[in-house]
């Protein structure tokens, strides 16, 4: 092979066929679909998405109500869910890297597996079981017996892997979990049984041993199946929100994700738009919304050399802004570090079912001992006496116990999900059943962060006109509330002319021959009040304010009233001034609220309220919450906060509607009760069956019949959950 | 009592078949959309080749 004497020339010719390759690549797309249910609308769909020139295939999962579609690397989520829409089918993207849970899917699929392996053989070893309980004879029994260990021996070492692996790891912690006393019960059971197989015995013990192991396995994958469910929730509520960013490039506006923006970069932020990055402004004029960060309703002016982070919310004009942060530092970033903390304080919340263990485990194993112990020295039989010990354990073993904390989570999970809840912690309805106090923030929780003109009586008809003339001018959401507003009290817009708006200031026009100006208060003459207002002045004659307050959320009120009627002490803190937040107080009957709180102070106060022996439950959704939600003791984020919040608190709201959390309460109230009774059941049954196995009465029967009635009773009090 | 040297390799043979078909099921991803596979059969399209 010659050198080349333009190696440029050899290169270009492969780049091209690189660059070739990588737009025949097809790329992945999902699609959120919200409203499709029919067959019809899967055919449209399909159909619909294949027509779009560049798509190679679309499929709809009809349970999981998304579309993925192959398409060529051109073709934008945005033109997709274009022609969705002209088809009268609602879509949304969602991002494919937030939506890669393959891991928690992994363990679910295992789960069943060994689930499925478990339930065969239980089939069939209890069939064989039959046999011998009836009075098969004795060579008969030993054929069975041998058939069973066939089966069960390779399926405890298949599916009681789980419970192996886990009380390993708590014996190597030097804990002593639910799995230790599992685990050994299951072994100790086989390994009896196929003693006593080999030499002949009356009883064995492989139903139990795999009975065991099936229920348990049962009450492992329900655990797993809730959370997996409320996780995968949640992460569609990320996978909507696509970090994309216009970036500005010499060769002129590029759509980036915001993962490859780099500090130095410019950006352009549209009006409506939320800022991607923390930043400086470099061109433009505008006003930021900082609600989700602060709790600050009132805008806040922004213009070149204006600090911006990312969150907050553009306004009225485009502003162009030099990256500072980006991804990983960018301040909304670094709250994950506090939600790790958040996460860690909540593993070390005791589970009913461990405090139960703690008391349970020695309990049993002392006994078990004790048996074998008393036996041996009584009758010096060995085989005797390891039998008996043995039948104390499988008697003893939780089986109803694994079952008696998951079923009544599953129950209470799904029905407050159908009322809008996410439970997305494991021991989130335990807490939540304990809280004797509720903080609530302001804007964006116990509000919508929608304002609206609070009176509109003080002003004459014509200075009304005026104002909905300069209103419609602009789309700032202050101005836009007051349209509607005055719209609605009957007035005609004015004849105002020469209307033009002035980014990050407000709107300006003539009116019979005088100026007129709607906007800040500093920009028509005014002194700004802690309220959120806008001003409009008419000529030379004074200004006057439209005061907004904040849209009260729907059952907000309702919310309170019912947390209060289960006796939990209702409490208000935001970081908004004290005029706004003193009055949606007094609107709500709140006596303790706080005002002009930084998100640390938030956080202290939790934390003070914690140390004084309260048990907190957090309400909240903005950045300036999320150290406050990790700081209680469980928290709720609605559906609307950011991701951050959402990431900190056990349970997510997903509709609007406020009224669910005091339901909530309740559901958990009542799911603790459940699971108390549940443990109640199942050493019921034990404080019966001990006695027969410490006398060694029990039979291989008995404890088969115990084990089942036992589980049933616990899984349908569950299910009683209303 | 000769049959069940027949009758319980048969039972064990017959079960370990419904174990396979539902292992089977699972890994071929068949319990993935069963809502959509549920309403997908009233399409009046045929379709002879779906695509996972």
């Amino acid at each position: 092979m010659s050198v080349s004497a333009c190696p440029a020339c050899d290169a270009m010719p492969l780049a091209l066929a690189i660059a070739e390759k990588a737009a025949a690549e097809p790329a992945r797309l999902i699609l959120s679909l919200p409203n499709v249910h029919c067959a019809a609308c899967i055919g449209s769909i399909e159909a619909g998405l294949v027509a779009v020139p560049g798509v190679v295939s679309a499929r709809v999962n009809l349970t999981l109500k998304r579309a993925s579609i192959e398409a060529a690397s051109g073709i934008s989520a945005e033109r997709l869910v274009a022609a969705l829409a002209r088809l009268g089918h609602e879509a949304h993207e969602l991002d494919p890297a937030a939506l890669s849970s393959t891991a928690t899917d992994r363990q679910g699929r295992d789960l069943l597996m060994r689930l499925a392996v478990a339930g065969f053989a239980m089939m069939n070893v209890t069939l064989l079981s039959v046999a011998v309980w009836s009075g098969a004879g004795d060579s008969a029994r030993a054929l069975f017996h041998w058939i069973s260990a066939a089966i069960a021996l390779p399926t405890i070492a298949f599916s009681g892997q789980p419970f192996f692996r886990s009380a390993w790891a708590s014996l190597r912690a030097g804990k002593l979990g639910m799995d230790v006393p599992i685990s050994l019960a299951i072994l100790l059971a086989t390994a009896i049984s196929l003693s006593e197989t080999i030499q002949g015995g009356a009883y064995a013990w492989f139903d139990a041993a795999v009975t065991l192991t099936f229920f348990l396995l049962a009450g492992r994958y329900l655990d797993h199946r809730t959370r997996s469910a409320a996780r995968s929730a949640a992460a569609v509520l990320s996978a909507l929100e696509v970090p994309r960013a216009l970036k500005i490039t010499p060769a002129g506006m590029q759509t980036v994700a915001v993962a490859d923006l780099r500090p130095g970069d410019s950006v352009l932020v549209r009006p409506g738009g939320r800022m991607p990055v923390d930043g400086v402004v470099t061109h433009g004029q505008s006003e930021l919304d900082r609600a989700i960060l602060t709790g600050e309703t009132n805008p806040v002016f922004a213009g070149p050399g204006s600090l911006v982070s990312a969150g907050e919310t553009n306004l009225t004009g485009p502003l162009t802004l030099r990256v500072t942060h980006a991804g990983r530092d960018s301040s909304l970033h670094r709250m994950a570090d506090l939600v790790a903390v958040a996460e860690a304080a909540r593993g070390r919340y005791p589970a009913l079912a461990d405090r139960a263990a703690r008391i349970y485990v020695p309990v049993v194993h002392l006994m078990s001992f004790g048996a074998f112990a008393v036996w041996l020295a009584a009758t010096g039989d060995a085989r005797l006496a390891l039998n008996i010990a043995a039948a104390v354990l499988i008697i003893t073993c939780p089986c109803a116990l694994g079952l008696a904390v998951p079923a009544v989570v599953t129950a209470a999970s799904g029905r407050l999900f159908r009322r809008g809840l996410l439970i997305k912690h494991g021991t989130a309805l335990e807490r939540l059943a304990t809280a004797d106090t509720v903080v609530f923030d302001k804007t964006g929780t116990l509000t919508l962060g929608l304002p609206e003109v609070m009176d509109l009586k003080t002003l004459d008809r014509s200075a009304l006109a005026v104002a909905l003339a300069l209103a419609e001018g602009s789309g700032h959401p202050l101005a836009q509330a007051l349209a509607v507003a005055i719209h609605a009290a009957g007035v005609r817009p004015a004849a105002v002319t020469a209307i033009a708006e002035v980014p990050g200031a407000g709107v300006a026009g003539q009116w019979q021959g005088a100026p007129v100006r709607l906007g800040r208060a500093d920009w028509v003459g005014a002194v700004a009040g802690e309220w959120t207002a806008t001003w409009l002045r008419i000529g030379a004659a004074a200004p006057v304010a439209f005061v907004f307050e904040d849209r009260l959320r729907p059952g907000a009120a309702a919310a309170v009233a019912g947390l209060r009627a289960l006796g939990l002490r209702v409490m208000l803190m935001s970081g908004d001034a004290e005029g706004p937040v003193a009055a949606l107080a007094e609107r709500l009957g709140i006596s303790d609220y706080a005002a002009r709180l930084s998100p640390l102070e938030k956080a202290a106060r939790i934390a003070a309220l914690a140390a004084a022996g309260h048990r907190v439950l957090m309400v909240g959704d903005g950045l300036n919450d999320t150290a406050a939600l990790a700081a209680a003791q469980v928290s709720i984020a609605p559906a609307s906060a950011l991701d951050a919040a959402r990431a900190a608190a056990d349970i997510v709201l997903l509709g609007t509607d406020l009224a669910p959390v005091a339901d909530a309460v309740r559901v958990a109230r009542v799911a603790v009760r459940r699971m108390r009774q549940n443990f109640a059941i199942s050493i019921t049954y034990n404080v019966i069956a001990v006695p027969f196995a410490l006398l060694g009465l029990a039979t291989p029967l008995m404890s088969a019949v115990a084990m089942s009635l036992s589980s049933i009773c616990v899984s349908l009090n569950a299910m009683r959950m209303k | 009592m000769d049959i069940l040297l027949w009758l319980i390799p048969i039972s064990l043979i017959l079960g370990l078949l419904g174990l396979g078909a539902f292992i089977w099921a699972w890994r071929d991803r068949q319990y993935d959309d069963p809502s959509g596979d549920a309403a997908r059969i009233l399409l009046p399209d045929f379709d002879e080749h779906p695509k996972p």
